[in-house]
């Protein structure tokens, strides 16, 4: 069984189809990417998995459980974590605060008993930094820990969302561009984190991205997309030699 | 400079920062305990009424600085914890139950009512909130047999732990309820904000979308980041009715709702400290106006000028020149006074420049 099962999905925005009866399956330990020129519904699929879209056919499943039945803000608990094409972090708050927002989905305290400060927050708070503390080291982001998002810089920015993704211990983890905008040695540097956390912290990872340098050098396998279906599933030297993805993004020789 | 090495986890967890800002609060606190040996009972009174209002500052403050939420409602809950208060002394609770439990009413009331209002964003939400402002009046006036209607009720003395606590005849005591549950809020606020509940309180404000994707139910923390504010709030309505003695109809109309939102503005959104200092400016301005415009008075000769619409004038000024200025208010301002002092001579004029929206939440819909 696989870990993520998209089967015949279709979502369709009035008369727009942004997704068309796609399928894939994302292996348990694999870089899967996604490529595709603009508006093929990549992003799509990444908030179809999120469900803040409901597909108009198909089924989706994670680990065996039909997605399609879980709210919006479900799909954590299952052990799916994502970052967003336009950084979405808690601006206001610091790395360190939304670094443990990512440890939401491991509460286990009620409300009265956060009001008191009881020991058993004290130990899940206690808890949860020392995850933190582990993911603040393996992307070092020591230096910016205790700093304000509104004041970063992009790039940093940008490593900070993959490691709130990465604070809630998921399964899955689903990077939306995670190198667009970054400069070459940023982009290096999310080269080697990906492979890291699939290698070492088991993680499976799905991504859309643009830099096709990126995506050769760390995917498994790739998905390319046109107009919301698949051209081409394969190697990533498969993909980029196939006659219908050089046709999507270079046009037909006249 | 003060530079505090991290070598332990709860130095992050624990409230204060280091030693030195431990004791600073606790001398402010020390300070507030013994206000009443110091100041004369006027003043007392002032200072009680600066802290009620404080109270509901931290009300509205859970919901407006720290979920994001803007509400011009609060009035109605302060009074309905005023009222809630009140009848349940009539029907010989004792203080100590009464006053818990108005403010539970109220919040379970402001739950059930942000159900409906949380599908509301920004502006839309506002006004929503403002309609249930002016309704209260008509609701206090309709519902004549329980609220006293126009004639509006009286607030007799309280028992708390044996003593009779009265406005007039015991402002110390009464002053020193205020502070009580006034510190006690203060320390839930602090608790709540460094537990989970907090932080998600956070992330709905900034970013509804990603919080949905860490796990957070924003719905769900909506209604609760709105019945605990409005628990607060209805605490703060009931401290109010005991300090007026008596109200009616007409004591919480929607500028008193106006004033609420503003304060916090003033003081700072998005912290503890911001409710208080907005309390300050609050509680305080009418004073100063009217000393003021007694100096005035005697300056150009003549008794003291009168001028209508005076107050609520000055406000909207401070405010509007707030927003222009100082978005970040007066707890912005004052960190900033501190960050220059100890970093002094390095300190950068953009060291808080921060996006220019604040209501990011906004943004998404």
């Amino acid at each position: 069984m696989s870990l993520l099962e998209f089967e015949n999905v279709t979502l369709k925005f009035g008369g727009l189809t942004a997704v068309n009866n796609l399928s894939f399956e994302v292996e348990e330990g694999e870089v899967f990417a996604i490529v595709g020129p603009n508006g093929a519904g990549k992003s799509t699929v990444f908030n179809l998995i999120s469900r803040f879209y409901d597909p108009f056919a198909g089924q989706i499943r994670f680990d065996g459980h039909d997605l399609l039945r879980v709210k919006p803000s479900g799909v954590a608990a299952y052990g799916v974590a994502r970052t967003f094409q336009n950084i979405e972090l808690f601006d206001h708050a610091t790395v360190l605060d939304n670094l443990l927002v990512g440890r939401h989905r491991h509460r286990r305290t009620s409300l009265l008993s956060e009001l008191f400060f009881t020991p058993s927050v004290k130990r899940q708070e206690l808890q949860n930094r020392h995850m933190v503390e582990e993911i603040i080291d393996f992307l070092d982001l020591q230096p910016y820990r205790d700093k304000m998002i509104a004041g970063l810089p992009y790039g940093v920015r940008k490593v900070v969302e993959v490691a709130r993704a990465l604070a809630t211990e998921p399964k899955l983890l689903l990077l939306d561009e995670p190198a667009s905008g970054l400069s070459v040695e940023e982009t290096t540097d999310m080269r080697w984190w990906i492979d890291d956390i699939r290698r070492q912290m088991g993680i499976t990872v799905l991504m859309v991205e643009h830099d096709m340098g990126l995506v050769s050098g760390v995917s498994d396998r790739v998905l390319a997309m046109a107009d919301g279906a698949k051209l081409a599933l394969g190697t990533p030297a498969e993909v980029q030699s196939d006659p219908a993805v050089i046709e999507a993004y270079l046009g037909r020789a006249a | 400079m003060r530079i505090v090495f991290k070598t332990d986890y709860m130095q992050d967890i624990r409230p204060w920062k280091d030693g030195y800002q431990l004791s600073l609060y606790l001398i402010l606190v020390a300070l507030a305990v013994i206000a009443p040996l110091v100041i004369d009972t006027f003043y007392l009174g002032e200072l009680a009424n600066v802290l009620i209002w404080a109270i509901a500052g931290l009300g509205l403050m859970v919901l407006t600085g720290h979920t994001g939420q803007a509400s011009l409602g609060h009035a109605a809950f302060l009074a309905m914890g005023c009222y809630a208060n009140v009848i349940l002394l009539e029907q010989g609770l004792p203080f100590m139950l009464a006053f818990p439990l108005a403010g539970i009413i109220t919040g379970v009331v402001g739950a059930l009512i942000a159900l409906p209002a949380l599908r509301l964003h920004g502006i839309y939400l506002a006004i929503f909130t403002m309609a249930l402002s002016i309704l209260v009046d008509d609701i206090i006036v309709l519902t004549e047999p329980w609220s006293g209607g126009v004639g509006g009720k009286y607030v007799p003395p309280v028992n708390v732990f044996g003593f009779m606590i009265d406005r007039w005849g015991t402002p110390w005591a009464f002053y020193w309820l205020v502070l009580g549950v006034a510190i006690l809020v203060t320390l839930g606020y602090i608790n709540l904000l460094r537990s989970p509940m907090g932080r998600s309180f956070i992330a709905v404000r900034d970013s509804e979308v990603s919080a949905q994707a860490m796990g957070v139910d924003v719905a769900r923390t909506k209604t609760i980041s709105f019945g605990l504010s409005c628990m607060v709030t209805g605490w703060a309505g009931a401290l109010m009715g005991l300090y007026a003695t008596v109200f009616n109809n007409e004591t919480f109309t929607v500028l008193i709702s106006i004033q609420l939102l503003m304060m916090i503005v003033i003081g700072g959104l998005g912290s503890i400290h911001g409710a208080f200092l907005g309390a300050i400016v609050v509680g305080f301005l009418p004073q100063f106006l009217s000393i003021s415009k007694e100096y005035v008075g005697m300056v150009f000769g003549g008794n003291s000028v009168a001028i209508p619409g005076l107050e609520v004038g000055v406000f909207g000024l401070i405010l509007i020149a707030f927003i222009l200025f100082e978005p970040m208010g007066l707890y912005g301002r004052w960190l900033k006074i501190r960050t220059w002092f100890e970093l002094f001579p390095f300190y950068r004029k953009d060291m808080f420049k921060r996006q220019k929206t604040y209501l990011k939440t906004e943004r998404l819909r």
